[in-house]
């Protein structure tokens, strides 16, 4: 007897305290996850209540689809330079920061700001730096790569995109640099110093070697970050010029939403989950062997 | 001059140039969005142009964004949202850590998991289930409850870290002997004592779910309803011909944001730096 209402008690106090983040939780991701995984067997189109089961035939037409590895050889190249640069300007603009200079704090508020807003209004905003003021100074100064807009060509629209990711996030890295710097003790930095190093030479050999956990997290927080950009795809280029832009989270979702192929664009999103995920854990591990203890 | 003063000097004039570059983009954006459309296209980098400035283009664009209604669509969701999220997040975080049952450890793991789902894997099953089977698209509330279900991993991992790092279990221990309840306990001696992290929380998903676009646009499609991002991107497809409009409605867009992050800078920094670094 007494046992039953312990059981009693403990489940209502799961349900009470457990139950309504585990239900949003299920149902918003697990559930759909699996019916995911069931809806890439099928060749739903969208519309229709019939879900016809087709085997792997989205598999093969996923993999023989050449505009879906075109998107996704774009997109590793997108996020090979995007990754590189947005970490080393995110790096130089925590060193300089946090070097003794006036009003760093002002500046580091500034350089965050372009992370507050949203990749929609943020695409849009620079569309117009690159359609309307870059041309009319370009046109102007006579400074010929600026007078066509860059938006118009698909290599400068891939460049732009870059830009803009750049101007985005690197204020975002820059802040977790900083927390890396300043977590470095002082005296650790002073000891080198008395030992005979200069200010460069005990950053690059006491310093960086220490906060190699903040560069974990950046490369890992800008891998996912770059491999998912849809926002800014969206609001900047639109995929154009002639869909030469066209990253793969944009190519996803136009395969199910706007081609009805939602079975294909299904499996499309898990290859792409499964390459992004194998390259964000494998950068995890490999540079969390090289990270030492002060 | 010595060499240090020199270096410092050049240190803080290339730190003024980075920041007038990062700044420039919202410079443009506002000058313009005074102007008349003619002179936004001849004459972009001047103050003024043939005609005065004018705030003209704020009336308007306010009118046609319905920016009222659409601002207070981004409130109730992004509000109603995050107070969800704080109150079940941290609930659920508690029992998993004082109660040691194997479905606390499963679902904990569970939740752990899941975190490396990105949105897209589950974007069209989501629409096909909420959409086809349950009819519920546009409304506010499965928005709301989509933003409770994607969070909860998320928060739950950090409140957790935070109740066993931080809290001592003899606080509640002495409240049970005082003949508290278990909710009791947690609200009144619990909860309290999470502010850190409640805070940092509630910064992170305020900026994510105010400028989330992606998820809104799929569940929100009847004009009554819109966020701000929705409006802004349907806004631009249909004034792409008047900048005047345009960017008028785009600086209407950050300035929530921009005002917030005056305000609260100190705890909006600290908060996504804590955030990412738990995370």
């Amino acid at each position: 007897m007494n046992n039953k209402n312990t059981t009693a008690n403990n489940v209502g106090t799961f349900l009470i305290f457990a139950g309504p983040a585990v239900l949003a939780f299920m149902a918003v991701i697990i559930i759909p996850f699996l019916y995911g995984i069931y809806l890439t067997l099928t060749s739903w189109d969208g519309i229709s209540k019939a879900k016809p089961f087709v085997g792997l035939a989205n598999y093969v037409n996923a993999f023989k689809d050449a505009g879906f590895w075109s998107s996704l050889g774009l997109t590793l190249l997108y996020v090979a330079i995007s990754v590189v640069l947005v970490n080393v300007v995110g790096f130089l603009l925590a060193l300089l920061v946090t070097g003794k200079i006036r009003g760093s704090n002002f500046f580091r508020a500034g350089f965050f700001v372009p992370n507050l807003i949203g990749g929609i209004v943020l695409g849009y905003i620079w569309q117009f730096i690159f359609k309307t003021i870059l041309v009319y100074v370009g046109q102007n100064a006579g400074i010929g790569f600026l007078q066509k807009s860059w938006l118009s060509t698909p290599v400068t629209a891939f460049i732009a995109l870059i830009v803009v990711t750049i101007w985005q996030l690197s204020g975002y890295m820059m802040l977790i640099y900083i927390a890396g710097l300043t977590g470095v003790s002082e005296d650790l930095r002073e000891a080198a110093k008395i030992d005979g190093c200069t200010e460069n030479q005990a950053t690059r050999y006491i310093v960086l070697p220490l906060m190699r956990s903040s560069f974990t997290i950046c490369l890992f927080l800008t891998i996912t970050r770059c491999f998912m950009v849809y926002d800014i795809n969206l609001a900047l280029t639109a995929g154009g010029p002639y869909g030469s832009t066209v990253l793969a989270a944009m190519y996803v979702y136009d395969k199910a939403f706007v081609s009805k192929a939602y079975g294909v664009g299904q499996t499309q999103a898990i290859i792409l989950f499964v390459i992004t995920a194998i390259v964000a854990v494998s950068q995890a591990v490999i540079n969390k062997r090289m990270e030492v203890e002060a | 001059m010595s060499g240090r003063t020199v270096k410092g000097v050049l240190k803080t004039v290339v730190a003024i140039l980075l920041f007038l570059f990062y700044m420039f983009p919202f410079y443009m954006i506002v000058l313009n969005s005074f102007k008349d459309k003619r002179d936004i296209t001849k004459l972009p980098l001047s103050w003024g142009g043939k005609k005065p400035m004018t705030a003209q283009n704020y009336v308007e664009a306010f009118k046609n964004m319905n920016f009222l209604s659409v601002f207070k669509n981004s409130l109730i969701v992004t509000g109603c949202s995050v107070a969800l999220i704080i109150l079940f997040s941290s609930m659920c975080a508690y029992i998993f850590v004082r109660k040691a049952w194997k479905i606390n450890n499963f679902l904990f793991l569970l939740m752990m998991f899941s975190m490396v789902i990105p949105f897209q894997v589950v974007m069209i099953p989501l629409i096909s289930i909420y959409g086809g089977i349950f009819g519920a698209l546009n409304h506010r509330y499965t928005l709301i409850f989509m933003h409770l279900g994607f969070s909860v991993p998320m928060s739950v991992f950090m409140y957790h870290g935070f109740i066993r790092g931080s809290i001592p279990i003899s606080l509640e221990e002495a409240a049970h002997i005082d003949g508290a309840g278990p909710l009791r306990t947690f609200f009144q001696i619990v909860f309290p004592l999470m502010k850190p992290t409640t805070a940092t929380l509630v910064i992170l998903y305020a900026l994510a779910l105010w400028n989330d676009y992606l998820l809104p646009s799929l569940i929100l499609t009847d004009r009554k309803v819109y966020t701000l991002p929705i409006a802004i991107a349907l806004f631009q497809g249909t004034y792409s011909n008047q900048m005047d409009l345009l960017l008028a409605g785009l600086v209407m867009a950050i300035i929530p944001i921009i005002i917030l992050y005056l305000a609260l800078q100190k705890y909006i920094i600290a908060g996504v730096v804590a955030g990412a670094v738990k995370s």
